[in-house]
């Protein structure tokens, strides 16, 4: 099996907090992590590969400085890591990303199988996966949480819906995006983590992808950000107090107002 | 293409280095300095700046023939031929568009054996429905799903695209905005129009809720944009209106799938309409352990609502991930959410945030919650909750 997953370094959201005065991010103590879903797509690529042999390929596209998510990958168990940088591809938007994505992923050749993050942390948008499986021409499952059979020529998943999930047979190659219902992600070992210290990343920069140029970055996002603001915090909070009978009486008061036909 | 600081114009302010959500400006003696390697060129930073000292220029695209596209679209979501409410909301907000831009409002409708469900949607404000109606479009799918919706587009060009924001919009949508070639937006949770330039004006939480970014597809149509379940309002029926159904076919080639359904499952758990109940009582690390979720199902019984659940208690294997509210769980939009034990950080608040009342309780003053809530008493939930449901028994009987 050669597998690829697809990783992105987002900022940690869960330390991000807006600073009351200014309204605005507190930077300082945010790092960045690998996105929280893609650590399923990377544990599901490993195991697979330790299954049924292969190699895994992790890639990302990113600044210079994602090449440390990449290296956390390598000490999960990942063979090989690929880190597409350019200032060309500044200011991508989904489309752009998944054309990126997709570019390097067709340069690189020989893929069965891609594994995704449900989405990611920062955006949230789970568009980029099935955007790479559009642009390669490729099946995709999305919302993948079992795989139950996996053999050179296809596959058998359970795809998780809003009703429960279904059972989906696909040809390979094919896209998975993977949700965290699928596996629980291991704690690299030392050695891996040696391993990731000494590796080589292959950096690959827009001419070595087979872009045309046009589609990259800022010019090739059909979609542009007008304006970023803080959202307005709710207003009109009031704080009750009193004794429990005296508190729960306001709530029963404040849930009649509500919800009026019904009580 | 790129981004720059016009340094006659900086007066070294720093508002922007406050703005720039990558930490990607400093100040070089009184000038800003861009770092374009941190730079996301998103613009915070443009909008920041009081003296106009900051430019981002995009190469102009020669743009293509924009203006033969009209219309605002909703495309509807169906499970076992019964039309999802995600499509009414979706109308809702769909018919406030089209007024603004003198455009018609449609609906495209694709399953098997669907027909009737075009009158729902013509009640629901869609002038047009187009059905697409084959045994091969029964369950969703995404290849013969999303030609199908690359056909249609290609042959009407409508300038708007409304998709909901669930697993099967999501899979479907991104697919035909790829091979359409056109931007779009996922999560919106505020659509409105500038009607001097027809564009669509898309806001969406980034950074987790963290900020607000609005969004537009200037040089490519369809502007298409996905919104979550429960965040816009229903569209009111109207059980006398009428509208025009224009049935399409399409040959095996567009409605093959190399992926197979073998089976699909039903999992009772997954049922507990979070997203359709007036009332959520939701709880968090602050109960404790599992068994005393039994308090807030008491509660919930009582006034015919569910049961949610911070993440933290979904990660302690206290109740099942399907109750999750939150950025990583469900979107919920209820009268009233009472939220017990949740410190309320901005990942849960994502979720909830957009309830009519939020009641919160928590022991400590200062959790976050509280700033969200138009409610808060703080105190200790296992005093207050049973109380409560004993009060609220009370008046019910
Ligand atoms: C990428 C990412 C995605 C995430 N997505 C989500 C998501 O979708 N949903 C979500 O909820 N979280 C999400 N989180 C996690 C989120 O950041 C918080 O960690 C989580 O919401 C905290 O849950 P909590 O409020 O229950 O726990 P805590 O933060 O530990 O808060 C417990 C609260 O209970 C109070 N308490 C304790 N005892 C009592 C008592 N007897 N009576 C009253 N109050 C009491 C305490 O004062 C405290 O405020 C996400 C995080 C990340 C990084
Ligand atoms: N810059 C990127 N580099 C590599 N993979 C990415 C990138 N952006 C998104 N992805 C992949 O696409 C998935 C969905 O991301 P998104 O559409 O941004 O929510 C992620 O979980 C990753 O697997």
């Amino acid at each position: 099996m050669n597998i690829a997953v697809c990783i992105k370094q987002v900022p940690d959201t869960a330390n991000v907090r807006i600073d009351p005065k200014t309204n605005t991010l507190i930077r300082q103590g945010v790092v960045s992590i690998i996105n929280p879903f893609d650590m399923y797509a990377i544990e599901e690529a490993v195991r697979t590969k330790e299954r049924l042999g292969g190699r895994v390929t992790a890639i990302t596209m990113g600044p210079p400085q994602a090449e440390d998510a990449l290296r956390e990958a390598i000490s999960m168990g990942v063979d090989e890591a690929v880190l597409a940088s350019d200032r060309a591809f500044a200011g991508s938007d989904t489309w752009a990303t998944s054309y990126t994505l997709a570019c390097t992923i067709s340069k690189l050749g020989g893929f069965d199988i891609i594994f995704c993050g449900k989405q990611a942390a920062d955006g949230d948008t789970a568009q980029v996966g099935p955007g790479i499986s559009m642009h390669l021409g490729i099946p995709q499952v999305t919302y993948v949480k079992k795989i139950e059979e996996l053999n050179a020529s296809k596959a058998r998943v359970e795809r998780m819906t809003e009703e429960g999930y279904e059972i989906i047979e696909t040809p390979l190659p094919v896209l998975f995006t993977v949700v965290k219902e699928i596996n629980q992600p291991r704690i690299p070992s030392l050695k891996g983590k040696m391993r990731a210290r000494s590796s080589d990343i292959r950096v690959m920069r827009a001419q070595d992808i087979g872009a045309d140029e046009r589609f990259l970055g800022l010019n090739g996002s059909p979609t542009q950000v007008v304006k970023v603001f803080t959202p307005p915090p709710r207003e009109g909070g009031v704080m009750i107090t009193g004794s429990v009978d005296e508190i729960t009486d306001k709530i029963v008061e404040a849930i009649k107002n509500e919800c009026k036909p019904k009580f | 293409m790129g981004i720059r600081v016009i340094v006659d114009k900086c007066v070294g302010c720093k508002l922007c280095i406050r703005s720039c959500p990558f930490g990607a400006i400093s100040l070089a003696g009184k000038t800003a300095v861009i770092d374009l390697d941190k730079c996301n060129l998103c613009g915070a930073c443009v909008d920041a700046c009081k003296f106009k000292a900051i430019v981002l220029q995009k190469e102009k695209k020669p743009a293509g023939d924009i203006s033969a596209y009209k219309g605002v679209w909703v495309v509807a979501e169906q499970y076992r031929g019964v039309i999802q409410s995600v499509s009414f909301e979706l109308l809702g907000k769909g018919r406030e568009l089209a007024d603004k831009l003198g455009a018609e409002l449609c609906a495209v409708l694709m399953g098997d054996d669907i027909s009737h469900g075009s009158s729902e949607l013509f009640h629901r404000g869609a002038g047009k429905v187009y059905v697409v109606d084959s045994p091969k479009l029964k369950h969703y799918q995404s290849e013969p799903y999303s030609k199908v919706l690359i056909e249609l587009i290609n042959e009407y060009k409508p300038e708007i695209v409304l998709c909901g924001a669930t697993s099967t919009g999501r899979s479907l949508i991104s697919r035909v905005a790829v091979k359409i070639n056109t931007g779009l937006t996922a999560d919106c949770t505020g659509l409105d129009i500038d009607p001097q330039r027809r564009l669509l004006l898309q806001t969406r939480p980034a950074f987790g809720g963290n900020i607000m970014a609005t969004i537009i597809c200037p040089n490519h149509r369809p502007q298409m944009a996905t919104v979550r379940h429960k965040v816009m309002k229903e569209a009111v029926p109207d059980l006398s209106r009428k509208g025009q159904a224009i049935r399409k076919s399409y040959d095996d080639e567009v409605l093959s799938s190399r992926t197979k359904i073998l089976d699909i499952a039903e999992e009772a758990d997954q049922k507990i309409n979070l997203s359709e109940a007036d009332i959520i009582v939701s709880g968090g690390r602050g109960l404790g352990k599992g068994d005393n979720f039994s308090i807030l199902h008491d509660l919930a019984d009582t006034v015919g609502g569910a049961v949610g659940a911070s993440r933290a208690a979904v990660d302690a294997d206290w109740i099942s991930y399907s109750h999750q509210v939150g950025q990583t769980g469900k979107t919920v939009c209820p009268k009233i959410y009472i939220a017990c034990g949740i410190s309320g950080q901005i990942q849960h608040l994502a979720g909830m945030s957009s309830s009519d009342i939020i009641i919160a309780i928590n022991k400590d003053p200062d959790a976050p919650i509280f700033r969200a809530a138009n409610y808060g008493i703080v105190g200790d939930l296992f005093e207050i909750i049973p109380v409560l449901t004993k009060k609220l028994k009370a008046l019910l009987v």
